[in-house]
């Protein structure tokens, strides 16, 4: 049973935030109640995706640690490169050794540079619902914006924002 | 990830996303939106969305309730219900 | 009205729950084998962002670089909504009934605190926009912080205080430029001969960039240059619309 709350709570949250939102939208009368609940509705449905992102137990936030310098391949080269000056410095010093030495030198040059570390995907939260729910939110900004408008100047032409008086005083201009 | 947590943020979450309908006063119903746009961002940085809750926490509380505000202000402040 | 629709939400949320509990379909919440989570694209978007780019920052770098042709029509949504609203609502006088205006100097403490504070603001905001690649952050946070640095201004003064430093004409410039320096970045490939928005071509005409890596790094930055300049400028654009009631003279 606590097991079962536990892995489908979300479901349930955002089920019940949808529909409060889809109660505001339809049954309120006011106009700027109406966009209220579709901005409820809106915030509900960015907490879907953002919930399916997330992995449980180690999981970090979806940006590399310490700017990435210990996964970047770039930065391994640049790292190798200083491995192999060290290196060289050494072969001058025991330059008369024998080939095998100067292998033997050689490959312990390269394995002191590190190689880049691969990100394992289970430790980092999924980006791409992150990244789509980026777009959702300045689009629904960009939306209210425009709906706030359009209700001014419904306002300044009718008198009213309620939704019945509003209705019979379309109908009464669509009979003149 | 943390459940407890969850369950403080959404304790604030859920009534206040039903004061907000309810409220007759249109400046304090945009108010609580605004608060409702905060708690929505603590939740999303919890769950580990920080760019999705610096997003929200600049455009949802800080622009968003401005816009309300405003066009309140221009309008009625009285709803019937 | 009321009962009606609650009783039809009551009926739709009862079938959705009964579609998320019983049927087995949805994974369990933070499951990392989930169809989402699992997928093939998202773990090569883990596991190959800082090979393919440099950038730490997954979300910036999907966003911008990955996903950079989804980005720049959400940019030009915004600058629609700018002039849809500008369409609208602005009118140059008005003679109906308004709500009464209250004309008052600004009061002491606010505006010696925002006198110092908005020039901090606006250094955050710049930050915001630079160290996107490397912490949370990017083009449209350091934008919207931006714009609410002008709306601050326009809260504690006047809208035409405001309005004198950041004039509406360009605004509705700025909000332009932003565009084209997007679709200028994304069309400077095809001049070399690559796909549209392929920035890894760039390392040839970019100064002091030898790798491809590299040139996706700067055409992200020069990418998210022009989002926050639209960005910020539709934003305070919006709000002195609509706190005017479209005539852009005195306001909220």
């Amino acid at each position: 049973m606590e097991e079962f709350i536990h892995s489908k709570f979300n479901y349930w949250i955002y089920v019940l935030l949808m529909m409060i939102g889809l109660w505001g939208m339809i049954a309120k009368n006011n106009l700027i109640k109406k966009l209220i609940g579709m901005s409820i509705f809106q915030t509900a449905i960015i907490l879907f995706y953002v919930s399916i992102a997330v992995k449980e137990k180690e999981a970090n936030i979806p940006i590399l640690p310490h700017h990435g310098h210990d996964y970047s391949p770039l930065a391994a080269a640049a790292h190798a490169g200083h491995g192999d000056g060290d290196g060289g410095h050494k072969d001058d010093n025991g330059h008369n050794a024998s080939p095998e030495g100067h292998g033997d030198h050689g490959d312990h040059g390269h394995a002191g540079a590190h190689d880049p570390k691969v990100p394992v995907p289970n430790e980092f939260a999924n980006p791409l619902p992150h990244v789509l729910m980026l777009t959702a939110i300045v689009v629904g900004v960009a939306t209210l914006g425009l709906a706030l408008a359009i209700s001014q100047k419904i306002f300044k032409h009718y008198g009213t924002l309620e939704e019945d008086e509003l209705l019979k005083k379309v109908r009464a201009d669509d009979y003149v | 990830m943390i459940f407890s947590f969850d369950m403080l943020i959404l304790l604030f979450l859920l009534p206040s996303a039903v004061i907000a309908l309810q409220l007759r006063n249109l400046l304090g119903a945009s108010m609580v939106f605004g608060i409702y746009s905060f708690l929505m961002c603590l939740l999303w940085a919890e769950m580990g969305a920080v760019d999705v809750a610096f997003t929200e926490a600049a455009v949802g509380a800080g622009v968003s309730a401005v816009y309300m505000i405003a066009t309140v202000y221009h309008t009625n402040r009285r709803s019937s219900d | 009205m009321k009962v009606f629709t609650g009783i039809i939400v009551g009926c739709i949320g009862m079938l959705l729950l009964y579609g998320v509990n019983d049927t087995g379909d949805f994974p369990a919440w933070g499951d990392p084998d989930s169809p989402a989570n699992g997928s093939e694209i998202s773990q090569y978007y883990i596991t190959q962002t800082i090979v393919d780019t440099e950038v730490p920052n997954m979300v910036t770098a999907v966003l911008a670089d990955y996903r950079g042709y989804d980005t720049m029509f959400e940019t030009v949504v915004i600058f629609v909504a700018g002039i849809a609203i500008f369409s609208v609502v602005r009118m140059m006088e008005d003679s109906g009934w308004h709500a009464p205006e209250f004309l008052r100097k600004p009061d002491l403490v606010p505006k010696h605190t925002v006198r110092l504070l908005v020039p901090v603001i606006q250094i955050f905001a710049l930050y915001v926009l630079v160290h996107g690649h490397s912490s949370p952050g990017g083009g449209f946070q350091g934008g919207v912080i931006m714009g609410a640095s002008y709306i601050l201004i326009a809260l504690v003064w006047d809208l035409e205080t405001a309005l004198k430093r950041f004039p509406e004409k360009m605004a509705i410039t700025t909000a332009g430029v932003g565009i084209l320096i997007y679709a200028g970045f994304g069309f400077a490939p095809v001049l070399m001969g690559e796909e549209f928005l392929n920035y890894g071509i760039l390392h040839h005409v970019l100064p002091g960039v030898d790798t491809p890596q590299m040139a996706r790094y700067y055409g992200m930055f020069g990418v998210e240059i022009g989002v926050m300049m639209t960005v910020s400028s539709v934003m305070f654009l919006i709000y002195a619309l609509l706190a005017s009631r479209g005539l852009m003279k005195k306001g909220l």
